[in-house]
């Protein structure tokens, strides 16, 4: 079966967006790939838009990126005309008229989350066709169709700033362990009142889940051993 | 030992190794129903062999002949087995490794490997690999082969086991997992002043 280098790169992808009680969490895997093969193992899928708001992409690399940057760059005008911060509202109805008006074009999914003075930390999903839906919370990419169950039973109104990351670690972290597209490592990125905080979850220290086992350095060790493996050399 | 179901990590547990006869294993990638079947005909090879009661039992070479001719009439047919295989045994002192593809290529060489591993595995063992390799020295080459495809191929999963096969006999290693690196600085923060990229 020859890897098909020359398929476009998609990021298969699990996507969250999750408000809490006084702010946004925002959650990633880093897998993109190129049909089979996985292209870059450590991406960042959480793009920065403003200062405030930033967006979590899936699908199409490259329509999500050259999507975010068209955003970027009239969210930076806007700003500078309004002469103070752009609100997340606005963020994502730029968002969407990019992704409506050219939906046949278009292959990404994107979720917006940040925080702004008049409505505090919001999350608005932008799928395929180009709807806008404020949410709660919002799972998305390929990864999500195994967190719906999840959601359904773990997710709950008004929680803090902790359970809210946890949450997010933990739900990309599940979907991880069953889509093939999604991997990596976690990143999060939670936005509030007083800023913007980026986190980084790697392999080694997600939890294991059904089937999964402990890593070894090597089958050659008989008691586990403590040093963590050196980056690879030839 | 994974068994995925599309691009869904399905089945986190099955085993892709086995053991025919008394002088060969059998690897296997690719379809996973299509292998079962391919243990049922060797099953049945391996017995009437035995039913002989002569002394003789089928080695690895026999065994990958037989694979070899079993894939490449299922080709002709348009109706292919979806895996391919990796044979290697010991038989009366003489080493044999080999593999077999779905559409019936075959090859025997000192070291092998199917799908990614062939692009990913077989550079590093052609620049590693030497005779008379002790056993230890195999592990971490083959470990070393596994981690890269488990960062680079999307069917890969971190569970792993290695079998070895000499004159004395088989051993199948518990299912294990490889700590994996991530500790890149560029890992960090890839983005950083190229907001929108990677």
């Amino acid at each position: 079966m020859d890897p098909d280098l020359s398929a476009p790169h998609s990021m298969g992808t699990t996507i969250i967006g999750v408000t809490y009680d006084g702010g946004v969490v925002l959650g990633a895997d880093s897998r993109t790939s190129t049909g089979m093969y996985v292209a870059n193992r450590a991406s960042d899928k959480i793009t920065q838009l403003t200062d405030n708001v930033y967006v979590c992409r899936s699908g199409s690399a490259a329509d999500s990126q050259i999507l975010s940057d068209y955003v970027r760059y009239f969210l930076n005008q806007h700003t500078i005309q309004l002469g103070q911060p752009a609100t997340v509202k606005v963020a994502a109805n730029l968002v969407r008229l990019f992704s409506y008006q050219n939906k046949n074009m278009l292959q990404t999914g994107l979720i917006i989350g940040g925080w702004d003075k008049y409505e505090g930390g919001q999350i608005y999903s932008v799928p395929l066709g180009g709807t806008v839906l404020k949410q709660p919370f919002t799972i998305g990419g390929s990864g999500s169709s195994y967190l719906y169950g999840f959601f359904d039973q773990a997710w709950k109104d008004g929680m803090s700033k902790d359970e809210a990351e946890k949450l997010v670690v933990k739900a990309v972290s599940l979907a991880i362990a069953r889509d093939g597209a999604s991997g990596g490592v976690v990143r999060t990125v939670t936005i509030n009142a007083e800023g913007v905080t980026r986190n980084f979850y790697s392999g080694n220290s997600l939890p294991l889940w059904h089937e999964e086992l402990e890593p070894r350095n090597s089958m050659l060790d008989i008691l586990l051993s403590g040093a963590s493996p050196e980056p690879m050399s030839i | 030992m994974a068994g995925s179901y599309g691009s869904t990590l399905r089945y986190k547990n099955v085993e892709r190794i086995k053991s025919i006869g008394k002088h060969t294993l059998l690897g296997a990638s690719g379809e996973v129903s299509d292998f079962q079947e391919i243990l049922r005909y060797l099953d049945e090879l391996i017995i009437y062999d035995d039913m002989w009661d002569d002394g003789n039992s089928l080695g690895p070479k026999e065994v990958h002949n037989y694979l070899t001719r079993v894939m490449y009439n299922r080709r002709n047919k348009f109706d292919p087995l979806f895996n391919s295989l990796v044979v290697g045994g010991v038989k009366n002192g003489q080493k044999y490794l080999g593999m077999v593809g779905m559409i019936g290529t075959h090859y025997e060489d000192n070291h092998v490997a199917t799908g990614f591993g062939n692009h990913l595995a077989r550079p590093l063992m052609r620049a590693e690999w030497h005779e008379d390799m002790s056993f230890e020295e195999a592990v971490k080459l083959l470990e070393k082969c596994l981690l890269v495809l488990l960062y680079r191929d999307r069917s890969a999963i971190n569970k792993f086991q290695i079998a070895k096969i000499t004159e004395v006999g088989v051993t199948i290693s518990e299912p294990y997992a490889l700590k994996t690196f991530w500790g890149f600085l560029a890992f960090q923060n890839p983005t950083k002043g190229a907001e929108g990229s990677w």
